[in-house]
């Protein structure tokens, strides 16, 4: 884990610097072109959206009886569930799954869950190692690095990082690799056969579950999730509560959503939907552990419960004007961008100067609102845990500045005697100015004081017409 | 703690969390008259979605009413896929031109794909009883039959019914030639049509990755190659 | 037609030749403009950093309730009385029907929308450039409204901004709280205007111009800002 201080720091250090900029200027600009032509060509878009909305608020309002039909179905397809209140206990679960099972080792699918309650961690603690199969994972987890975005976890790496990466961690990396995406890609299915091949145990996450007919839904591109899903004797998979779709009928308007929302397809190459346990194809034991790791605390929050809405799609990253300049890790959570943002501090809580300072890392400029597939306000969660954060402790300045503010600017006396002192001392204005300010001055100058305000204007010539 | 008290636990959170929420019914499914949001509306409004209907009059890069089966060939070549329309009749001359192309010599063809289909001089698997991982690691492709495919959107359902076969058989083989004998305009009509107590593997395109710099790079562990043979009767 | 304007907190203070292009404006087309002088601030600083902008909802009615129109000079500020007051006094129904009865319109949607005019009969033989704020973009949702103004401005040429609708990285407190990323969003919108060639860079807020504008002139491009209502006002 980095050590970690607040959004503005971590974001000062990585706007600076170039290469990642242009990484995910480039990433983040082509992806948001392709996702654009992508819903255009939806014949309903607008409906699409607020029928989704609709399904996912219904889904979450009813939320008990639809967990009560999921593991019923689940159970009677064969399949078992398992609760887990917080990231320890999930990862307990799975620890005694996998030793149950004499294994070593398990092969993963991309999962957000697992990457949120720190999984992989967990089991090499427990001495049992964990292997990302999805391309990106691999870059990442070769590289001793963190995930920066949820769908495109390298975005923050070029080609060329990448060629470096797997030439110096990479055991059978082949010595004529090239940086040619399809070279690499190829160095890694290679990598990852035999490993696919031989492994007893899969960990997966899930994109839906169907509380009517106990079904699991994992949406990928690579075959590494198929894999996974597929060849291993045992799976275990990791779902957050807040995954559930009442009916199989309600997966379709999500199809039509994620992947023309994430990655700009009209499909995503694969999907897989299991139901328990199938005889004779796929894992003959198989596992749900359905996760709450603060999702029922984000669920109790009126305003803030929206966020649950969220299908990973990452399309609010995509546009992210602040994403696309400060890059993942500034966020220093899973869930970067816009929704990691709200997702975060409400998981969280707002505790830490991190989780304090991540509603604000936003210009609440409405890109992430309009993208949003599932018609999650960002904007108005983000003002809705500053008002947490300012009531919270700390940031006495800041309230002592706004209380004043807040005094003048209840009464037009006061506020124009403010102008008139403005006016007044407008020769001795700053051309910098200190603290917490300073940041503005730095770069940009500050408007001149004019002589007189509208108001003076107004009585003095404006009103006579 | 037992694992019914983290159940009990967390089912009481939920309860907790939602004791002030207003009830939100479930959202109207879509009725006969009005098209679902997102989906197609049949140029006379029905909802028996036999065309694309007004989807083909908004697509920009369209010129006028098409067949489904056009659609569905269009979107996945589009997914750089090779694609075949043919009639029925064809089906196994282009199942042996294909495997000829390809070069293939041991294919997997699992029980229920007709025999008429297994080309002379390919050595045929029939799965029966079935091959292990490391097996299918070693032939050079794979034959099955579909559940239905998806015009919109380009895409193949796979049930795991007679002709398909289990999933690791379309998964391990660097090769995938599949025939499609039944189409359906959008993802809803695919829902209605299958059984979700069936594991279900719905393919469009051969596996793809965008993770380097968002370049699509087709191939990386599913099958590399798909060959699409459509033969729709009438 | 008895019309307000509503000049907002920042323009009265900082920008007070917006308040009189707007006066000049309507009086031209023919319209009485009134300034109900009890009024101050919105509330959107307060709302947008976390602090309660409720106290603001009552003076605001107070002071613009009964007029058929409302003006603002500011996207943002409109915004705000739209969008974000019916959200605030949504628990007490007395309030949100007051609320509700407003009638605020930011400068371009009263001129297109209320009055019904595009061509205002203004003059501005310059190169200008527009920056479409993000509350005017998507809170708004103005569209061309302003452009269309702009385009039958006569002596006005009108050049495209290449990636308009991204914020400018003004954001209020954020440009405080997170200074580096918002100078990098600045430094790239700079960089779009410089590549226009225009002389004038115009926008529906003055909070946007103020950002972008010291800028401008920190690095001396010559670039000046001008508020919409100035260059719609100019003769």
């Amino acid at each position: 884990m980095r050590t970690y201080l607040g959004f503005p720091q971590a974001a000062a250090v990585s706007t600076m610097d170039s290469q990642l900029r242009a990484n995910l200027r480039n990433a983040t600009h082509t992806i948001r072109d392709k996702r654009a032509a992508a819903i255009g060509e939806l014949p309903d878009w607008p409906g699409l959206r607020a029928h989704a909305k609709a399904v996912k608020d219904h889904t979450l309002r009813n939320l008990e009886s639809y967990l009560e039909q999921f593991e019923a179905a689940v159970v009677a397809a064969g399949g078992q569930v398992h609760w887990a209140r917080d990231a320890a206990e999930a990862n307990r679960i799975v620890i005694d799954l996998v030793r149950e099972a004499e294994a070593s080792e398990v092969v993963k699918v991309k999962s957000m869950a697992t990457q949120e309650i720190g999984l992989n961690e967990a089991l090499e603690a427990a001495g049992i190692a964990a292997h990302e199969t999805d391309l990106a994972e691999l870059i990442v987890q070769l590289g001793g690095d963190t995930p920066s975005h949820i769908l495109v976890p390298a975005i923050h790496r070029n080609r060329a990082e990448i060629r470096e990466i797997f030439r110096d961690r990479m055991p059978d990396a082949p010595a004529d690799l090239t940086d040619e995406p399809a070279v690499l890609a190829a160095a890694a299915r290679t990598h990852l056969r035999e490993r696919f091949l031989a492994a007893k145990v899969a960990v997966s996450g899930a994109n839906f579950a169907v509380a009517e007919t106990g079904t699991l839904v994992v949406v990928e591109s690579e075959g590494n999730g198929r894999m996974c899903l597929t060849l291993p004797e045992i799976l275990i998979s990791i779902v957050g509560i807040e995954k559930l779709v009442p009916t199989f009928a309600d997966l379709d308007v999500f199809l039509q959503l994620l992947p023309r929302s994430s990655t700009g397809e009209r499909m995503n190459p694969y999907t897989s939907m299991w139901t328990g346990v199938t005889p004779g194809d796929g894992p003959t034991s198989v596992h749900v552990v359905l996760v709450d790791n603060g999702r029922t605390r984000v669920l109790a929050d009126d305003v803030g419960r929206q966020a649950l809405r969220c299908i990973r799609c990452s399309a609010c990253l995509n546009v992210c004007p602040v994403y696309e300049r400060a890059g993942g890790h500034a966020y220093g959570s899973v869930y970067p961008g816009p929704i990691g943002a709200i997702l975060t501090p409400q998981l969280r809580g707002v505790g830490s100067a991190l989780d304090t300072s991540l509603p604000y890392a936003s210009t609440l400029c409405g890109a992430c609102y309009d993208v949003c597939p599932v018609a999650i306000d960002i904007p108005e969660v983000l003002v809705h845990l500053r008002a947490r954060v300012a009531s919270g402790p700390g940031h006495l300045g800041e309230k002592a500045a706004m209380g004043v503010a807040g005094w003048v600017l209840r009464s037009p006396r006061r506020l124009g005697w403010a102008q008139r002192w403005a006016v007044r001392t407008r020769r001795f204005a700053p051309k910098r100015l200190p603290g917490a300010f300073g940041g503005w001055t730095d770069t940009r100058d500050l408007p001149r004081v004019p002589e007189q305000s509208f108001r003076d204007w107004w009585r003095s010539e404006g009103e006579k017409g | 703690m037992s694992v019914t008290s983290a159940r009990e636990e967390i089912m009481g959170r939920v309860r907790a969390a939602l004791a002030d929420a207003p009830d939100l019914p479930r959202p109207q499914a879509a009725s006969a008259e009005v098209p679902r949001p997102g989906q197609l509306a049949t140029p006379a409004g029905k909802p028996g979605h036999t065309g694309p209907g007004d989807l083909a009059g908004r697509d920009p890069a369209d010129a006028g009413p098409r067949s489904l089966v056009e659609l569905l060939a269009e979107r996945v070549r589009d997914y750089r896929a090779v694609v075949h329309v043919v009639a029925p009749a064809e089906v196994p001359a282009t199942i042996a031109a294909a495997v000829r192309r390809q070069g293939a010599r041991a294919m997997v063809a699992p029980e229920g794909v007709p025999a008429d289909w297994l080309t002379p001089g390919v050595d045929w698997h029939r799965d029966a009883p079935a091959l292990s991982a490391r097996d299918l690691d070693h032939v050079d492709g794979v034959l099955t039959t579909s559940a239905l495919a998806i015009a919109v959107t380009g895409t193949i359902v796979l049930d795991g019914s007679a002709g398909q076969g289990r999933r690791a058989v379309t998964l391990v083989p660097d090769y995938h030639l599949c025939v499609v004998r039944t189409v359906v305009p959008g993802v809803a009509d695919a829902l209605a049509l299958l059984a979700a107590d069936r594991p279900l593997t719905w393919i469009s395109g051969p596996s793809a990755t965008s993770d380097i710099e968002l370049d699509r790079v087709e191939g990386v562990h599913g099958p590399r190659t798909l060959e699409v043979v459509i033969a729709v009767d009438g | 037609m008895r019309i307000a304007l509503f000049v907002t907190c920042v323009n009265d203070t900082l920008f007070p030749g917006t308040g009189k292009a707007v006066v000049r404006l309507l009086r031209r087309l023919g319209h009485t403009v009134d300034f109900p002088l009890q009024q101050t601030c919105c509330g959107q600083m307060h709302h947008n950093t976390g602090y309660k902008a409720l106290p603001m909802v009552g003076p605001f009615l107070d002071t613009f309730e009964g007029y058929d129109a409302v003006v603002v000079p500011s996207a943002s500020c409109a915004a705000m009385v739209r969008e974000v007051y019916p959200r605030l006094a949504a628990g007490d129904p007395a309030l949100a029907a007051r609320v509700a009865a407003l009638r605020v319109h930011e400068l371009s949607e009263l001129l297109v929308d209320v009055l019904g005019v595009t061509d205002v009969g203004a003059y501005f033989p310059h190169t200008v450039t527009y920056h479409p704020t993000c509350h005017s973009l998507r809170g708004l949702r103005v569209g061309s409204r302003p452009t269309d103004l702009l385009r039958a401005v006569r002596g006005l040429t009108l050049v495209d901004l290449p990636a308009a609708d991204e914020c400018c990285g003004f954001g209020g407190t954020f440009a405080v709280k997170n200074p580096a990323v918002s100078a990098a969003m600045c430094a790239d919108k700079i960089g779009h205007v410089l590549n226009t060639g225009a002389e004038v860079l115009c926008a529906a807020d003055n909070s946007c111009l103020m950002h972008l504008g010291g800028s401008l002139t920190r690095q001396r491009t010559g670039v000046r800002v001008l508020h919409l209502a100035e260059i719609l006002a100019a003769t």
